[in-house]
């Protein structure tokens, strides 16, 4: 039994008390470890996803308990891959944070920031109901803490909203384990698709209830509409390298669908049939829409991006919702597209803000304005999904996948438009941000001013961080372009290994006899 | 017994929801911690409601028992619930320091450039 799985979720919460008591009062010591930390964990997460590769499923028990009775961290190829994003993304967001001086507006940036990355590993290797729930408030107080960090009356009644909403999320979640448990007696989510499959049809009433719950708890996490209220205002008012971190938590929630719903509820269990699909594919086509029509309206930078992350949310749920193995390989194709192009969105955004405040108004020309400009195109275009960049490819694949199915209509409709809706909404502030300039007022000395700045930024490495975090993630982007067919290649044994619950299974409950 | 738990939770959540409904940030609290409180004694009945029973298993004694799990599901929730109150206080109580508004909408300000 490898030790390595649970060093995603060690690692963090040893190095953010050790931040948090020993360097407390080193600023540059407490981003060499964060910085340490974070690269340490690409390479494990590296190291897991070449394990999962091969199609093995690999539990750890932890305490050597067996399953079901303790509790198992699984790591098959879904898993790995959400280690691997959420590393990747963490290594951008903290090399942002740092060069854009975030992490000094406030106390713990980074304790905070390790104690969210142990929580969103832990979510994402957990094989246990309960655990999951655990996990979910590990990464839920750390989020509370980054979310207000930096203060600011705004932020914090905005951070008030995002507590009380979760804290409610909660609730509901431990209504649905507890109905679930007084079901099955049992929350290991490998022992629950057993005894969920040998249900019979008349006694399901009750899962069905705990079935909903779950999907409903799930929902609010992944931002599905209607529960999605929470999303704008939260990332809009929380500090930008923070939002941009938050791009993988919605990704929790559309995980935690993926998971239970083809493990434990799979499509074809009659417990969830006529429940989730029906359900969740109108709901996830109406978030895709509100997402983009809030693109189009909104007239703040920060707003739009959490509204197109929105949207982003919804062509990956639209893709779940359809729980066959093509959509599902499009879905696990779309996560990763969408997460890093959700994260550098949220970035630019930060750099347009520090330089000329948010308000898609005409503003004198800020500094780098070229820069920025050709980021935020990318970015653009990646989460509108227009070619070459990765996000046409995911679309295409989400389409691809619902071709024939009698949705196919709706699902294609709804796409197609609201990428229309988007590349306006994006083209429409991008021309307001960068080409809407005004006039400064005092033309000797601005011009100067912006060579200063544009030197000063390229002079110091500290001061080029954020521009390295953004183009690090379009380098990301870049690449599942690419090297889309090895991408995708993985997707799709992915999905099929989704399916294959029997295995997952096997790997899970037939380590109790060893 | 079971008509009496299960009113318990029914009363609790009733109230709770209704107070998470309220305008200020104080209600809204009370009625998180209510629905806690509910939730909390909705995981100890789901191992069954049984009288004098150890939660173990004990060799050469009772075969009966009553199940430990939802007692540790509800003693972690507990924990956990617990600092989470704790935590919203002290956030809605720095919101209001600062802002010197406790309610939970927030009014659209034209200089936040929030105008939705």
């Amino acid at each position: 039994m490898s030790h390595l799985i649970i060093l995603p979720i060690v690692m963090p919460a040893f190095i953010a008390p050790f931040i948090l008591m020993v360097i407390r009062h080193h600023l540059d010591l407490q981003r060499i470890f964060s910085v340490a930390g974070t690269l340490a964990l690409v390479g494990v997460a590296f190291a897991l996803t070449g394990q999962a590769v091969s199609g093995d499923i690999q539990v750890y028990e932890l305490g050597d308990w067996p399953a079901p009775f303790g509790i198992v961290l699984v790591l098959d190829r879904l898993s790995a891959l959400m280690v691997l994003l959420t590393s990747l993304l963490a290594l951008a967001v903290v090399l942002y944070a740092i060069g854009s001086d975030w992490d000094k507006r406030g106390y713990h940036f980074h304790a905070l920031f390790q104690f969210q990355l142990m929580g969103v590993a832990g979510a994402f290797l957990t094989g246990d109901a309960f655990n999951l729930f655990v996990f979910f408030e590990v990464l839920l107080i750390a989020s509370y803490g980054l979310m207000i960090h930096g203060g600011g009356a705004e932020r914090l009644r905005a951070g008030v909203q995002y507590v009380v909403y979760n804290l409610l999320g909660s609730t509901l979640f431990l209504f649905a384990l507890g109905t679930i448990y007084a079901v099955t007696g049992t929350l290991n989510m490998a022992d629950l698709a057993e005894r969920v499959a040998a249900l019979s049809a008349e006694d399901t009433a009750l899962i069905r209830v705990g079935a909903i719950l779950l999907l409903l708890v799930f929902s609010i996490k992944a931002a599905v509409l209607p529960l999605h209220f929470w999303l704008p205002g939260s990332y809009a008012f929380a500090p930008a390298p923070v939002a941009a971190l938050f791009a993988i938590m919605t990704k929790v929630g559309a995980y935690a669908i993926l998971r239970m719903y083809t493990l434990v509820f799979g499509p074809n269990e009659p417990v969830s049939a006529g429940l989730v699909a029906e359900w969740l594919l109108p709901a996830s086509l109406l978030t895709l829409t509100v997402g983009m029509i809030g693109v189009l309206g909104a007239r703040d930078i920060a707003r739009m991006v959490a509204f197109a992350a929105i949207g982003s949310m919804g062509t990956l749920l639209v893709a779940i919702a359809l729980f066959t193995p093509l959509s599902t390989g499009a879905a696990v194709y779309y996560i990763v597209h969408s997460t890093l192009a959700t994260a550098m969105m949220f970035l630019i955004a930060d750099m347009v803000i520090e330089r000329r405040g948010g308000a898609l108004q005409p503003a004198q020309r800020m500094p780098q304005s070229g820069l920025i400009s050709a980021l935020f195109f990318a970015g653009a275009i990646a989460m509108a999904g227009m070619p070459p960049l990765s996000g046409f490819l995911g679309k295409l694949m989400v389409l691809q996948a619902s071709y024939g199915l009698p949705q196919q209509t709706l699902i294609w409709a709804v796409i197609l438009v609201t990428s229309l809706v988007a590349i306006m909404g994006f083209a429409r502030a991008g021309g307001i941000i960068f080409w809407k300039t005004l006039e400064p007022e005092e033309p000797d000395g601005t011009s100067g001013e912006d060579d200063a700045i544009d030197q000063a930024a390229t002079a110091s490495p500290i001061a080029a961080l954020p521009f390295v975090a953004c183009f690090g993630l379009l380098a990301g982007l870049v690449a599942l372009t690419i090297f889309a067919d090895p991408a995708m290649r993985y997707a799709e044994a992915t999905a099929a290994q989704l399916f294959d619950t029997a295995r997952y299974i096997e790997a899970v409950l037939g380590s109790t006899v060893k | 017994m079971e008509i009496l738990v299960a009113s318990a939770i029914a009363v609790l959540t009733t109230c709770g929801v209704y107070l998470v409904l309220r305008r200020r940030t104080f209600p809204v609290i009370l009625g998180i911690s209510l629905l806690s409180y509910a939730v909390n004694i909705f995981l100890f009945s789901t191992g069954r409601l049984v009288q004098h029973l150890p939660p173990i298993l004990i060799k050469h004694g009772h075969t009966s028992y009553t199940d430990p799990l939802p007692q540790a599901l509800v003693l972690t929730a507990i924990v956990i619930s617990f600092g989470m109150t704790a935590l919203v206080v002290m956030i809605a109580l720095g919101a209001f320091l600062s802002s010197d508004e406790d309610e939970i909408d927030m009014k659209d300000t034209p200089e936040s450039g929030e105008a939705q």
